[in-house]
């Protein structure tokens, strides 16, 4: 039994049995689909377990070899992915259970985030360049809808602006699919980039490259591409905003840009450049515009921009050290920033606010809420022994052995004010007096606390036991970025 | 002629990202991204398309002819679905910003900013 195609039969069949058996009972909704995404984390561990046992699981759909049909491949990387997007996926179930009790219509909301969840994990298992193409509008659409479902001025606005530019986006990755279909004749990736290593990198693999640039680089908010993300992230509903900033952009950004030019196009100096580049970008200006926000959840946006320059920095400088700094941050982003949207999300269950002016002394209101935020505060901030600090020593001490000083001295500053705006976030936020009018503030319900507390003690977990993660998870993944065109052969030759 | 049919797919996809960067009208932006999806599917149709070419069946007699590409016209039916899924939730969503600010005009809505 391959268990590639239940990665999407599951959340798929999920969405559509929710919206039906809901309407016998109201409460089905929330059963269903923590069982659909514990069983995708169980389903995700296999798979890793899989990977590490017997190689790379490539199902074929239909039974057709891969130049023909469509397939699907878990390796190193997708595992990685899937396992992300999956411990991610069950902590923001659990947690919606409770908060979205404060939007009518809960069954639809699981629908799409189901949807969500089907279309990213496509995005990471699929072979096949038009295939991933589907997967990723799959997964947009939804967020779209995501983004809007409170239904209130602010929150339209956000996603009919997220919307234009991420179908500007999808356009572009489409016509870069077309131009690379019609110079290769084929859509599958290890095709491709077999055809492509016989022609060398000519004009047209460099316009594609330039055409996914742009339209990953906008799914994944860098720099130049990231005016939609501080109005969609917030705009969305807690849980949802944890899901966008913690697996979303990762999913459909940089998981398929590095997929793209590492297994396909094969890393050059050019790509290497342009990346390191965009990356230091995303970084600095991110966190510069972060440190002057006020409003809680805006500020986590604009720093999900900066630390995914990390991510794409060490993925652009392409040794194996700073390779594994820049997926291993890509998976600490994903717990501390989603636990982070999580804590707001608490916050305003509590007291109605997001504004951290108005905000203060929640400290002992709302004791989980805080510990969980200053686990994961000093998680992004970079402090020891939390994850984020490992992760960022990575690929700080790689772009040093790299000789890429510059950017090594850009990631540093960065780091200090991210941990400068932190601190602005737990004084005004959780210390201090205790504001008028908050008096009454409760801690959240259990099932949120649940998952906060969960996902502090996997950034705590992932923090001191480090070299375990970096062994189980982060190597298999580097080693199929390193293996560059080699993934051709494993495909084709398997 | 092969050259002049992809010069004016070109210029169709230009004229698209026109109108969604200059027009302040939500409906406009929403035609705007409709004519770069029509120019990009209009190219994956130029791309199969062999001139001469004959539809791809395969039988006794015809080996030597000319087939045209049949795989771009199965690509072009999903990305039209596609279309039409996100042109339908923009739309909505063109009819909700217009129930809750009473306007169409880009510049009249602007509630977030930074």
């Amino acid at each position: 039994m391959n268990i590639a195609p239940l990665f999407i039969a599951v959340p798929l069949f999920t969405a559509f049995l929710t919206p039906v058996l809901s309407r016998v009972r109201e409460g089905i909704a929330d059963v269903l689909s923590n069982a659909a995404t514990a069983t995708l984390l169980a389903l995700s561990l296999a798979a890793l377990y899989g990977v590490h046992t017997k190689g790379v699981i490539i199902y074929t759909f239909g039974g057709w070899s891969p130049p023909f049909g469509i397939n699907l491949v878990v390796d190193g990387l997708s595992a990685l992915l899937l396992v992300t997007i999956s411990l991610i996926s069950v902590m923001i179930t659990i947690f919606s259970t409770k908060y979205m009790d404060r939007f009518t219509d809960k069954p639809k909301y699981y629908t799409l985030l189901m949807l969500m969840v089907a279309g990213m994990c496509g995005v990471v298992l699929t072979g096949d360049m038009f295939n991933m193409y589907v997967f990723i509008e799959m997964a947009a659409v939804s967020s779209y809808a995501l983004v809007a479902f409170g239904c209130e001025s602010d929150e339209l606005e956000a996603a009919f602006k997220y919307m234009v530019l991420g179908s500007l986006a999808s356009a572009f990755i489409l016509f870069g699919i077309i131009i690379l279909y019609s110079f290769t004749g084929s859509l599958n990736m290890a095709q491709i980039s077999s055809i492509i290593a016989e022609k060398g990198a000519s004009p047209p693999v460099q316009l594609c490259f330039a055409l996914f640039l742009m339209g990953f680089g906008l799914k994944a908010a860098l720099v130049p591409f990231h005016a939609w993300l501080p109005d969609a992230h917030p705009s969305a509903p807690a849980p949802i905003s944890a899901m966008l900033s913690g697996v979303l952009i990762k999913a459909i950004g940089v998981y398929a840009l590095s997929r793209v030019v590492f297994n396909v196009f094969g890393m050059n100096m050019l790509f290497s450049e342009i990346l390191m580049i965009l990356g230091t970008l995303s970084m600095i200006v991110g966190v510069l515009l972060a440190i002057g926000q006020w409003d809680f959840k805006r500020l986590l946006a604009y720093h999900s921009v900066s630390q995914m320059g990390y991510v794409v920095l060490g993925l652009g400088i392409g040794t194996p050290l700073s390779i594994l700094g820049g997926l291993f941050h890509l998976f600490n982003h994903a717990s501390f920033k989603s636990l982070l949207f999580l804590n707001s999300g608490a916050v305003e269950y509590g007291s109605g606010t997001r504004d951290l002016h108005e905000m203060g002394g929640l400290k002992e209101k709302m004791p989980v809420t805080s510990a969980t935020s200053l686990i994961a505060s000093a998680s992004i901030a970079g402090i020891p022994p939390f994850n984020g600090f490992w992760s960022k020593l990575i690929i700080i001490v790689a772009a040093v052995q790299a000789g890429h000083m510059a950017y090594a001295l850009v990631a540093i500053v960065a780091s200090i004010l991210t941990l400068a705006s932190f601190m602005k976030v737990q004084r005004y936020g959780f210390h201090g007096k205790l504001k008028e009018g908050l008096a009454a503030v409760k801690e959240a319900p259990a099932a949120m606390c649940l998952s906060m507390i969960a996902l502090a003690a996997i950034c705590t977990a992932a923090g001191l036991a480090f070299p375990i993660v970096l062994r189980y998870l982060i190597d298999p993944a580097v080693s199929v970025l390193l293996n560059g065109l080699g993934y051709s052969g494993l495909i084709l030759g398997g | 002629m092969a050259m002049c049919a992809y010069f004016m797919c070109f210029l169709l996809l230009l004229i698209g990202l026109y109108c969604v960067v200059i027009k302040k009208n939500l409906i406009k932006i929403v035609i705007g991204l409709a004519i770069i999806e029509y120019s990009i599917n209009l190219f994956i149709v130029l791309i199969g398309y062999r001139w001469g070419g004959h539809a791809p069946l395969l039988s006794d007699g015809m080996k030597d002819w000319v087939y045209v590409d049949p795989l771009p016209q199965a690509l072009v039916l999903t990305a039209i679905v596609i279309g039409l899924a996100t042109l339908m939730l923009i739309i909505a969503l063109c009819v909700k910003l217009y129930e809750k600010y009473g306007t169409l005009d880009i510049t009249e809505i602007r509630k977030l900013r930074g």
